[in-house]
């Protein structure tokens, strides 16, 4: 990636005394694609909101190329959004609301050599603009409809081509695909990707859903109760997360209690696990964390580990089996059939051994033992987004 | 189910057979009897007669209406961007007025207006009268306020504003703010914001203060006569003599109405044409 374009220095939030983002450094790239992942109220929108300049933080200074922008209002900023629910006008077609923000310019006049006249954009350039809009999001033809006469993933394009037309550096984008079915999100996932390789500007785009954000990101930000978790590639925010949050937040992660005996030798249930890991105290504690998909099952008498299976549930690609080891319960995706009750022996490579430092999240996440609520929420998480996300933009 | 009339709907389908239709079909009838019982045209022939009522009533309606929604957009705008409480409290200002007799309301106004009235009073004491006098030469005792055109308008307006700012009021309040947000986005200042985006999303509620202020205006009587003083009659006041008055004519008042409900209905035909590009129709 290339050089930074927008930082965050020191930012904090408060809403009626309560603190939505406390202290936040962060940094953008030009042309990167850069995801705020983290549950609802975790301060991802209002980071957002602060780039759009639609809030103003309580402290801390917003710089954009290296100039503090605190104070700019948004039209004035080089920066646009697509709104979660696409805030297309209704009362303009399609071509009048790609329009709308190349009507609203006004540049030098090129015939004046003090240049200090305005002028705005030529009919001609704007209708050229529109088109080639219309072109990139594919829906040429649609310019004299109305948005309700447009399907979600039609008013989605549309309120991402209203937003490029004006070739901003950056574009915000809060859950944009948040009112779309799941086979649309997909599709329109990969759709994002390719439009913003193509216009080759920033992405800054807010989300819950890490599936999402593992697909389209360069750089993914993890969030919680607004500070930053962890900073990185989807690869390593899912191979090295750096506490039980981001472990549990991304993918489906066992935490286990364990103690660091020496570098790339670490304990648990009384065992000795090789792992990759180093650079912890000598006997220091630690969260283990063990993806579902990294552990293989074996005879009994080959097991690292033994427990006994409590729970099968058959899941297409393989089955989610949950494994109680000495009373805490582990999820184990594999795809060989183990009866419910039958007793099974795992073993893990060093490499599907992960260890983290203690964390104020450690003894939260991780443990299978209500496994049934626990898919739950994840399901919910969609719908209790809507309400708590605007509740902090008031 | 969809093709059945709900059973739910008779009571107000019977409601407006019997006390809309029927009156109607009744005006019509009578607008083309003699007092014989025979079909004529002559009440209409006698329409010319009355241009001068017609067309001051409809001046003065569209007067009261159009400065019904120069204080009404202002205010309801202004209201729609502040907090919940403020707008309550607006809210019952407005109405207040409202819960208080029309007749009442229209004779304080005459109360207010009169040569010895209150306001004139007042100008008294503090010397406009006679600072006017000593500007112009006159040599006034008082202004002459009431049973003029302009206190008939001023009734108007005092009346019907409320009809004006509500519906504009709750279109305004229900705009969603992320519009607002896009536009300024979009580079649009407050100005662009407001022509662009506020002001079309908010013209179905213009049209409806519209119809619902020039309407009773267009018709109005009492206000005429308390405060115009007989002399500015209005239609209102002319097909109120046809009935209760020595001219004792219902052929020719309901002629009067039919003609005046027909243009009504034209002007609000052609204005909910003017607005439907702009969002579906308004209601009439």
């Amino acid at each position: 990636m290339s050089k930074e374009l927008i930082r965050l220095r020191d930012v904090c939030m408060a809403f009626d005394d309560e603190l939505v983002l406390d202290h936040l450094n962060l940094y953008f790239n030009d042309k990167e694609f850069l995801t705020l992942l983290g549950p609802s109220g975790c301060g991802k929108t209002t980071t957002l909101r602060i780039i759009g300049g639609f809030v103003t933080p309580t402290s801390g200074d917003v710089l954009f190329d290296g100039v503090r922008i605190n104070d700019v209002p948004p039209y004035q900023r080089q920066i646009n959004t697509v709104f979660q629910k696409y805030a297309l006008f209704p009362h303009l077609n399609v071509y009048e609301n790609i329009a709308f923000g190349l009507r609203m310019q006004r540049r030098p006049d090129p015939n004046d050599p003090t240049g200090k006249r305005k002028v705005k954009i030529p009919e001609e350039e704007i209708d050229q603009r529109v088109m080639e809009m219309l072109e990139v999001i594919s829906l040429k033809g649609f310019e004299h409809r109305k948005p309700d006469a447009l399907s979600g993933g039609q008013q989605q394009r549309v309120a991402i081509a209203r937003a490029l037309v004006n070739k901003p550096k950056v574009l915000l984008l809060d859950e944009p695909l948040a009112a779309l079915d799941l086979k649309l999100r997909k599709d329109m996932q990969i759709e994002l990707k390719r439009i913003q390789q193509q216009v080759g500007i920033t992405f800054i785009y807010v989300t819950h859903d890490q599936e999402e954000a593992l697909t389209m990101s360069d750089t993914i930000v993890v969030m919680d109760k607004g500070t930053i978790q962890q900073i990185g590639t989807p690869e390593d925010i899912y191979n090295e997360p750096k506490n039980a949050f981001v472990a549990d937040f991304i993918g489906e992660s066992n935490i286990i209690d364990g103690v660091m005996l020496q570098d790339n030798l670490v304990q648990m249930y009384g065992k000795k696990f090789p792992c990759l890991d180093g650079g912890f105290a000598e006997n220091e504690p630690v969260d283990v964390v063990i993806r579902p998909e990294d552990i293989d099952i074996v005879p009994v008498e080959q097991g690292q580990l033994t427990g006994v299976v409590t729970s099968v549930t058959f899941k297409g690609m393989q089955y989610d089996i949950i494994v109680d080891f000495k009373g805490f319960k582990w999820l184990i995706q594999t795809t060989d059939h183990c009866p419910e009750g039958s007793r099974i022996g795992i073993k893990i490579d060093p490499d599907g051994i992960h260890v983290m430092k203690k964390s104020q999240y450690s003894g939260m996440f991780g443990d299978y033992s209500s496994f049934s609520e626990e898919y739950d929420e994840l399901d919910d998480a969609s719908l209790e987004l809507d309400e708590e996300e605007s509740g902090d933009e008031e | 189910m969809r093709n059945k009339l709900p059973l739910l709907s008779i009571p107000y389908v019977v409601w407006m057979a019997l006390f809309v239709v029927a009156p109607i079909i009744m005006v019509v009838i009578y607008a083309f009897s003699s007092a014989a019982g025979g079909f004529t045209l002559a009440n209409f022939a006698r329409m010319g007669t009355y241009t001068v009522v017609f067309t001051r009533s409809f001046k003065l309606a569209l007067i009261a209406t159009a400065i019904c929604l120069l204080v009404g957009y202002p205010v309801s705008y202004m209201m729609s961007k502040e907090g919940p409480r403020f707008q309550r409290i607006a809210m019952v200002l407005i109405m207040l007025p409202m819960w208080m007799n029309f007749l009442l309301r229209t004779y304080s106004w005459m109360a207010i207006l009169e040569n010895n009235g209150l306001l004139n009073q007042l100008f008294q004491k503090i010397g406009l009268i006679s600072l006017y006098n000593n500007i112009f030469g006159t040599d006034l005792t008082f202004f002459r306020m009431i049973n003029t055109q302009g206190a008939v308008v001023l009734g108007m307006v005092y009346n019907y504003l409320p009809f004006m700012i509500l519906p504009i009021y709750s279109v305004i309040v229900k705009l969603d703010h992320s519009l607002i947000e896009a536009a300024r986005d979009l580079g649009a200042n407050s100005f662009n914001v407001f022509r662009r985006v506020i002001l079309p999303l908010s013209l179905p509620g213009v049209l409806s203060g519209i119809t619902m202020v020039f309407v009773p205006s267009v018709s109005t009587f009492a206000i005429s006569k308390m405060l115009g003083g007989g002399t500015e009659m209005l239609l209102g006041d002319l097909i109120e003599q046809q009935y209760m008055g020595g001219a004792y004519n219902p052929q020719l008042g309901a002629a009067i109405s039919l003609v005046m409900m027909v243009i009504v209905v034209v002007c609000m035909w052609v204005m909910n044409r003017f607005g439907e590009g702009e969002e579906q129709a308004v209601m009439m």
